[in-house]
């Protein structure tokens, strides 16, 4: 167990070294990163301070030293256009766009799961092609295009809902359905599935020969177990759901880190571009490290088989 | 003192011959296929079908609706920008711009990642822990968020998406077709092949190559989409395609600002040319996956 953990814990270790290393590697390979780490327009004796600073005099292993320190004690560089640290400017962002993810998070499950348990009762039936129907849309149609069409309906045609910003219930509803239909889609697939596996066991045989009605094989016996897929994918599609909604926050003008990512691209503010790169694979690899521990805690077969 | 429990059993689907035909007949993706030769035929002969010159217009013309709308006329079917430019020529050409960038980014991010996860497979040893390690690092970054960077880096081109597009999406790929690898491996016609003595290279292009391209194929029919949507994110977000150039993704962008002032045909249009496509090219994708390769239905 001890040992497993950390082989876990040593994979991800890893795997963010190799992360730092891709993002330093492509800075430095495609052209001078002093030009991008300087505001555009900048001098040359504030290209040279800032090349200095950098330590790009030294050699490439010694600069992915310094890089990877101050990495470690979380400084991400200065932002250009706001002119403060980038860290501070990302936890700033942060707890907007966890508050749009859980509230698209909410509207997946509440579509999806109901939706799977139908389709995977009804096989081949109606529900079961209205679910395929409504899934296949949620993964073609982008999230943005939503967004836009949402907008054009309840915005310009029916005024209900406010277009952008935040504030109330009221500015968060079509941000999170247009960043939560692809989702649902995928929560609806993955309960479905999972249902047909769990129906098709014996033990729910088992409930039905006891006599039970279908209601209670369904909702007691079968779903029960078939959550537990649906929930760890749903874990993973949180973090997913807080760095996919680059569009949909620019859409919608909803100043979660998406929205910091757009406007480090169009504003040129480049530190601000490379730290949201590096937050986003540090929370991904912490949260499959975690995954991979809970699992490992939970089932003693994975603790077994490394 | 016996119970006897009665299961039913699905019964196995009864072949007659002669039916076979017309059910592969009926099960053939009519409407996916019918769109995607639809938007290929019209991005090919763009230059013939659109009526005027997409990135010109005349700013007298501006927001000109569609013509079944009042003020609208058939000289621009489709309306016009806030540039004036005609809408219906430059969905034409925008065509173009998603297929090329979408075909070639899947193929480019095919090719790469089949032949490191052949090598990954086959080799073992440090190669294998060297590229999967990159892939598992690699995948850990949010595609999209990574694409951004590599475009904030290297700035925005046509090609410069493909190769993004390509860097990023590669790493699916390799996972998959190194998990085939691993088992073709232990199989007795590559056994065989080494006992003939023939060369690591000769087995992984002769016999190898071969049983995973199927994979590889519907892997990149299913990516299609994603891609396609992809490009128009990075476009729409302003580090895809240049502005002057007609993308679908651009002018979703550029139709944004009309949209509360109710030019709602500058959204609408290209929109609902990336959800055709993107439906189409998943619909396919999916077909292909059930009558190809049974195992990869878990994807």
């Amino acid at each position: 167990m001890k040992q497993y953990i950390l082989r876990r814990v040593g994979y991800s270790l890893l795997s963010l070294v190799l992360l730092s290393l891709t993002i330093f590697l492509f800075i430095r390979l495609t052209g001078d990163p002093a030009s991008l780490l300087t505001e555009p327009g900048a001098s040359a004796a504030d290209i040279a301070a800032i090349q200095h600073k950098l330590g790009l005099d030294r050699p490439i292993w010694e600069q992915y030293l310094l890089f990877m320190l101050s990495l470690l004690r979380g400084d991400l560089g200065d932002s250009f256009y706001y002119q403060t640290p980038v860290f501070e400017l990302y936890l700033s962002r942060l707890p907007n766009s966890l508050t749009l993810a859980t509230a698209a998070m909410g509207f997946s499950l509440v579509l999806g799961i109901p939706s799977g348990i139908l389709a995977s009762v009804h096989v081949g039936r109606f529900w079961d092609n209205a679910g395929k129907i409504f899934a296949l849309l949620g993964l073609s149609i982008p999230s943005f295009l939503v967004g836009l069409l949402l907008i054009l309906f309840f915005s310009v045609y029916l005024e209900w809902l406010p277009s952008s910003g935040t504030g109330g219930i009221a500015h968060l509803l079509m941000p999170a359905f247009a960043l939560g239909w692809y989702f649902a889609a995928a929560h609806m697939r993955m309960t479905r599935s999972s249902m047909l596996e769990v129906l098709g066991s014996e033990y729910i045989k088992l409930a039905r020969l006891k006599g039970l009605p279908e209601s209670r094989v369904i909702t007691k016996h079968a779903f029960k177990n078939a959550l537990i897929p649906v929930l760890t994918l749903a874990g993973i599609n949180m973090v997913q759901m807080i760095n996919v909604a680059v569009v949909v926050e620019t859409v919608f003008a909803w100043p979660g880190i998406g929205r910091l990512l757009y406007e480090g691209v169009s504003f040129r503010d480049f530190p601000v571009v490379q730290g949201v790169v590096i937050m986003g694979g540090v929370m991904i690899v912490v949260t499959n490290l975690l995954i991979d521990i809970v699992y490992a805690l939970i089932d003693p077969r994975i603790r077994m088989e490394a | 003192m016996s119970v006897t429990i009665e299961t039913t059993t699905v019964p196995a689907a009864v072949k007659t011959p002669g039916r076979s035909f017309f059910s592969h007949l009926r099960e053939f993706p009519v409407f996916p296929t019918s769109v995607l030769v639809f938007i290929t035929f019209v991005a090919i002969f763009a230059d013939f079908l659109a009526p005027h010159d997409p990135q010109f217009g005349s700013l007298a013309e501006r927001f000109r609706p569609p013509f079944w709308l009042a003020g609208g006329s058939l000289n621009h079917a489709l309306g016009t920008d806030h540039l004036g430019r005609d809408v219906m020529s430059r969905l034409i050409f925008g065509a173009r711009v998603s297929l090329v960038v979408g075909f070639t980014a899947v193929i480019f991010a095919g090719v790469v990642g089949t032949a490191l996860g052949i090598l990954s497979g086959y080799l073992g040893g440090w190669v294998d822990q060297v590229v999967m390690r990159i892939v598992d690092a690699w995948l850990a970054l949010p595609a999209l968020t990574f694409a951004i960077f590599l475009a904030a880096i290297v700035g925005p081109s046509e090609m410069n998406i493909v190769i993004i597009l390509g860097l990023v999406y590669w790493t699916r790929y390799a996972r998959i077709v190194r998990g085939e690898v691993l088992s073709l491996k232990e199989r007795e016609f590559v056994r065989l092949a080494v006992v003939a003595g023939c060369s690591k290279m000769t087995i992984m292009r002769r016999h190898i190559l071969p049983n995973v391209i199927n994979s590889a194929i519907v892997l990149a029919t299913l990516m299609l989409g994603v891609v396609i949507v992809a490009e128009a994110s990075l476009s729409f977000l302003g580090v895809g395609v240049p502005p002057p150039k007609p993308a679908w993704g651009v002018m979703l962008s550029d139709g944004k600002q009309g949209l509360m002032v109710g030019y709602w045909w500058l959204t609408v249009m290209p929109g609902i040319c990336i959800a055709l496509l993107v439906l189409a090219a998943n619909l396919l994708g999916d077909w292909l996956r059930v009558k190809l390769d049974p195992q990869l239905r878990q994807l």
